[in-house]
């Protein structure tokens, strides 16, 4: 029971012991089992004196859609930075613990920094295209890490990452057109484009429809659904809704700590703590 | 008006006062424009009086002699200009982008504080500076050495300008470009530093327009010369100083060829500056 508390950090009440997030079974439920791709143990973050996250532990599984959920503030989109190590710009972050992708520690002196940001990629919760056309934007990456060697080889790729943001249809004829132009929903979509370019392994989004009208937003959360089979995603969501609609496990935060995180289905018609059951029904947050 | 006035007792006051002083401002920035307009306007008419194609191709006569020009002149301002470019351009902006992504703290502070100072010294005692540095060792005066001077001056005001353009790209574009895995070189040149293109651009057409205005430091590096020369060791003619001698000059034409010349040296700065803008205008949009 102890070392449930340890491992997983769910402060049970009277319930039966659980399986651990980190094994490679999986609770009845799901079809198939699941090798972790991250694993995230006893970490704490630190930004100067302020202590963000508090000895988080938690396993991602590869080819699924996990989502962190919890009120503003709790830590979610500081955590999930810290999976590329987008955290290292901000000046005076500390970090304790160890992240591995893959069972190699991405904290490690003299990790490729850059290399994990291609295999972990990022979509943001603003759009943030570059202000050129549609087809540098995808090709961006494409072209600094020197991945294709002609220029139809790269026009094809572009077209591909296009396919997989199901965006290819509505620009396919106007490529050359600036992206700031397009809508937000398409915005987004070509920062998904962009960032599949690179063929992560992982796609991490930090609130990718928040700023999305519902339309734009069913539009990517189908396409969420869609790539998990080929990639692990992982979504920080205000929207309870929508980590119940996409996702297949869900971590729940408070206040810098992981509180529960278990099969989504679970989270929200049983979850075992109690502060996640005042949460996913509203009674906060 | 009675009734809302009831209810905001200084309503009427403040809104008197609020009309007033937007006529007021429309008054300073219309006198500001006239002010602009009338030297322009001047400079045209004077100038436009003795200018004629010969003028410009033609090089200096005695006084006396007909089919004087400064057609030398023109050609020395071109070629301090793109020495100076060619130097202070590059320096100043690459010195800009380290102000503006790596340099924090202290040392940033401090580095700054330097730069300022630096635009704020004397274009003469640059131009002794380049003369002790760089004429007196060569043993002779040369358009290089007023090139160089000329883009000493150049370097810090490009500096502080592209530092402040490139502040204003948001960080939104440098996280999305990491997140692709650009290394932090990379990202800073082409993602950063092209996204403020436009507006480094306009920084760098601010410091030709002053240095072309330059005259003292010429004085003790590229002297000036009487013939059309393209040898960058030699002395070499420049507007302004041709303008200075022509306007300290005793002879009645001569003045009016000063005017002339400085039409051509405002025309010349209005030139490249609409062809840069177009240039990267129409980059920005492709």
């Amino acid at each position: 029971m102890e070392d449930d508390v340890a491992r997983t950090g769910v402060i049970p009440r009277a319930t039966p012991p659980r399986v651990a997030a980190r094994e490679k079974e999986l609770p009845e439920g799901e079809k198939t089992a699941a090798v972790t791709k991250m694993d995230v143990r006893q970490l704490n973050f630190y930004y100067g004196r302020t202590r963000a996250l508090k000895d988080i532990t938690l396993a991602i599984p590869s080819s699924r859609v996990t989502a962190f959920i919890g009120p503003s503030g709790c830590g979610k989109s500081t955590l999930i930075r810290t999976l590329n190590r987008m955290n290292d710009i901000i000046p005076g972050v500390r970090i304790e613990g160890t992240i591995e992708l893959d069972g190699e520690d991405i904290y490690a002196p003299g990790t490729d920094v850059v290399l994990l940001r291609r295999r972990a990629g990022m979509v943001f919760q603003k759009p943030n295209p570059f202000p050129r056309s549609i087809f540098d934007n995808v090709a961006y990456g494409l072209r600094i890490n020197q991945m294709t060697k002609s220029k139809s080889e790269l026009a094809d790729r572009v077209e591909a990452s296009l396919r997989a943001a199901a965006l290819w249809d509505e620009v396919k004829d106007r490529l050359k057109s600036s992206a700031v132009d397009l809508s937000g929903g398409q915005q987004q979509r070509v920062c998904i484009a962009r960032a599949l370019a690179v063929e992560p392994e992982v796609v991490l989004m930090d609130e990718p429809t928040s700023a999305l009208d519902p339309l734009a937003t069913q539009k990517i959360e189908e396409l969420i659904v869609e790539l998990k089979t080929r990639y692990t995603i992982i979504i920080v969501t205000h929207n309870m809704q929508q980590a119940a609609r996409v996702s297949d496990r869900t971590a729940f935060f408070w206040l810098g700590e992981l509180i529960e995180y278990n099969p989504t289905e679970k989270i929200f018609t049983n979850p075992e703590n109690r502060m996640t059951e005042d949460y996913v029904t509203g009674r906060f947050g | 008006m009675s009734a809302s006035a009831a209810i905001h007792p200084g309503l009427a006051r403040r809104n008197m006062l609020s009309n007033t002083m937007t006529v007021l401002m429309s008054v300073c920035a219309v006198s500001v424009i006239i002010i602009l307009l009338v030297i322009l306007g001047y400079i045209a008419a004077t100038g436009l009086r003795e200018l004629s194609f010969s003028f410009l191709v033609n090089t200096p006569k005695p006084f006396g002699e007909p089919g004087s020009g400064i057609a030398n002149a023109i050609v020395g301002t071109l070629i301090l200009i793109a020495i100076a470019s060619v130097v202070g351009l590059p320096v100043g902006i690459l010195a800009g982008l380290y102000l503006a992504e790596f340099a924090t703290g202290k040392f940033g502070t401090g580095l700054r504080f330097l730069i300022d100072t630096l635009t704020g010294v004397p274009s003469i005692v640059i131009g002794v500076f380049a003369w002790t540095v760089i004429v007196k060792p060569m043993g002779h005066f040369s358009a290089l050495a007023g090139g160089i001077a000329l883009a000493i001056i150049m370097m810090p005001i490009v500096a502080r300008t592209t530092e402040e353009m490139i502040r204003l790209v948001p960080q939104s574009l440098r996280e999305a470009s990491l997140a692709l895995g650009a290394p932090v070189w990379r990202m800073s040149l082409g993602v950063v530093l092209r996204t403020a293109a436009a507006g480094v651009a306009t920084g760098a057409m601010l410091a030709i327009a002053r240095i072309s205005g330059e005259t003292a430091p010429l004085l003790f590096t590229a002297l000036s010369y009487s013939y059309i020369s393209t040898d960058i060791n030699q002395p070499i003619a420049s507007l302004t100083y041709q303008i200075y001698y022509y306007a300290g000059a005793p002879y009645e034409q001569w003045h009016s060829m000063a005017w002339a010349a400085t039409l051509v040296l405002v025309g010349m700065i209005l030139v490249i500056n609409v062809v840069v803008r177009l240039v990267v205008r129409g980059h920005h949009h492709r």
